[in-house]
């Protein structure tokens, strides 16, 4: 339990930095707080104190942060200064399309990677292990942006096999719409998982556990699904963190490349626009996922390995 | 796997690698880096035409004699400007690689060889670093400061450095206990003095390596940032920055857009694959 005191804790910690530094983001913005938070609107006496009522601003700074955090706890970003509809419903209707992005990428990058990884492990040395190996390496260097543009040059323009722009109506029309902006967003993530996987599976070629299991004559099936996957899981769960990470990030490239109005479209706009309480709460939220997905990966180890439920090994 | 196999085929390969070396894939590698160094250094000079010279009247044009690789919207000439943005998007890259390694080199080596409070902390402030969501954090911190490419090199720096120092500090707490380092200790030289002439030649090729590596994340960060339109001014010869005002372009000249997007690629490629032989080589060794 005091594994995961200690992750609770170091996750509280790192959201409470998070959350100064998006706070800081109001004072450190080129022009007083008060232009900033009036954003297009015209300046006069009226509505600046308005806005210096609105967010508090006559407070002093410990106040409003405290002021402001709770609100954000409870969901309430305030309103996004261009289209003055709440912050919370302005990402709520874009995020159904960045959902389907991610997690279509996040099943392209485990159904590719990791039977890859294998696959380059048991054959180490041979022509497909450095076929993959070197293909994995490319992965890992492409930028997403770039993949983006190739791929719909290649694919939408010239071949002409899926859309160019938007993300579709029906179902079927938006797999068919995903597909390309999940390719580019899964290649750098399942080249990581590819070179995770085969690192641990080459690890584990020399451990006697599995040498004795061959000699026994356990399977093919069993003996990689059984025994080797199982050990992998835990070098390939740690990199699952870093993996959310890229798909975020990812994101913001991959759905500006392709015209997809989802989150990550709507933080760079924002941005563009110095949409500050649209900024603050997608950086917020951003934050809030990596950490929770870390806290949970953390969980998995000990879901997943019996030792560092006992305390045998770190995790 | 049986234990004499193994040590024979490792002995094998890496006499193999002394012998032979440098492989195909490694020399293209660095020929590629070379051309596209030649070309930020005298690519404006080597260009066709002006990069920022428009001809509105013509417009975005297919590749042709004329113009090798087409025009943009604005009538410019796409493979002038791709010359010209080897410059920005090479040079900082550099800039940030050779400042991510300056920094994490001094701070890895003083809390691997220093130990005690002062790696305790670094540590803890490394590892905050390292759990922040940084690209995003540099996005909306270029984004909505303003600033432009200076606050975006420094910012990456600091966001790269994490890592390295984690590597540094692992070497030299390698190092700090080997018999020449207690022998340079007996001699009474100083901690500074250990620690740059004694300690550092000897993790230097991690280190060179992982400059290498910084410089791929940078490139692909800094025409990142580009491509999303911060950090850069609007008009500049940049390979992200033409991606971002050509994709709308791909059905009248796709060149203009598919050029740099693939020139960011392979530089990025060739840099990753030098790195990676790199590091293969001195692990090999």
């Amino acid at each position: 339990m005091a594994f995961v005191a200690r992750r609770l804790a170091a996750a509280l910690l790192l959201l409470g930095v998070l959350s100064v530094l998006t706070y800081a983001l109001l004072a450190l913005a080129p022009g007083d707080p008060e232009q900033v938070l009036l954003g297009p609107r015209p300046s006069t006496a009226e509505s600046r104190a308005a806005v210096r009522a609105q967010y508090h601003l006559d407070d002093p700074l410990p106040v409003r942060y405290a002021t402001w955090l709770g609100d954000a706890v409870r969901g309430d970003f305030g309103a996004s200064l261009y289209s003055r509809e709440p912050v919370a419903g302005v990402i709520a209707d874009r995020l159904p399309v960045t959902a389907g992005l991610a997690a279509y990428a996040i099943v392209l990058t485990l159904a590719v990677g990791l039977p890859a990884g294998l696959a380059a492990a048991m054959r180490r040395g041979g022509p497909l292990d450095r076929g993959i190996t070197l293909s994995a390496l490319v992965g890992l260097a492409i930028p997403p942006f770039a993949m983006s543009i190739l791929l719909l040059y290649g694919f939408a323009v010239t071949l002409g096999w899926f859309p160019v722009f938007g993300a579709g109506e029906t179902f079927a029309e938006r797999v068919a719409h995903l597909t390309l902006p999940a390719i580019a967003l899964a290649t750098g993530q399942a080249a990581v998982v590819i070179r995770q996987m085969r690192a641990a599976a080459l690890d584990l070629a020399g451990q006697d556990y599995m040498t004795f299991a061959r000699a026994r004559g356990v399977g093919r099936a069993r003996y990689w699904i059984g025994y080797a996957l199982r050990n992998t899981a835990l070098p390939v769960l740690t990199v699952g963190g870093l993996l959310l990470a890229a798909n975020l990030t990812g994101a913001l490239f991959v759905e500006r490349a392709f015209g997809l109005h989802g989150v990550g479209e709507l933080l760079v706009s924002a941005v563009g626009q110095k949409d500050l309480p649209v900024v603050q709460a997608l950086v917020l939220m951003g934050g809030a996922v990596v950490v929770a997905v870390n806290l949970l990966i953390d969980l998995a180890y000990l879901a997943v390995d019996p030792r560092v439920r006992h305390g045998a090994v770190a995790a | 796997m049986s234990v004499v196999p193994g040590t024979v085929r490792l002995g094998g390969r890496a006499r193999r690698l002394r012998r032979t070396g440098p492989g195909p894939l490694t020399l293209l590698s660095g020929g590629i880096l070379a051309l596209m160094a030649a070309a930020a250094l005298f690519g404006t000079w080597i260009a066709p035409y002006d990069p920022a010279a428009q001809d509105l009247a013509l417009g975005a044009t297919m590749p042709g004699w004329a113009h090798w690789a087409g025009t943009d919207e604005l009538g410019r000439d796409v493979l002038s400007r791709c010359l010209a943005g080897a410059r920005s998007a090479l040079l900082w890259p550099v800039v940030v690689a050779l400042g991510t390694c300056a920094m994490s080199t001094s701070l890895g080596l003083l809390a691997g060889y220093r130990r005690g409070w002062i790696d305790a902390v670094m540590m803890r402030v490394v590892d905050l670093l390292i759990a922040m969501p940084g690209l995003l954090m540099l996005i909306v911190l270029v984004g909505v400061l303003g600033g432009g490419i200076g606050w975006a090199v420094l910012a990456m720096a600091v966001l790269f450095t994490p890592g390295d120092i984690r590597v540094v500090r692992s070497l030299t707490m390698a190092q700090r206990e080997l018999a020449y380092a207690e022998a340079a200790r007996t001699l009474g030289l100083s901690r500074t003095r250990i620690m740059f002439r004694h300690l550092l030649p000897n993790i230097a090729p991690t280190v060179v390596a992982g400059a290498l590596l910084s410089f791929v994340a940078a490139l692909v960060a800094l025409s990142g940032l580009s491509f999303l339109g911060i950090g850069l001014p609007a008009g500049t010869p940049d390979w992200g920055l033409m991606i971002e005002e050509n994709r709308g372009l791909l059905d009248l000249n796709p060149w203009a857009a598919v050029v740099p997007a693939a020139l960011v690629t392979v530089a990025a490629t060739a840099a990753t694959l030098l790195g990676d032989q790199l590091f293969e080589r001195l692990s090999d060794a």
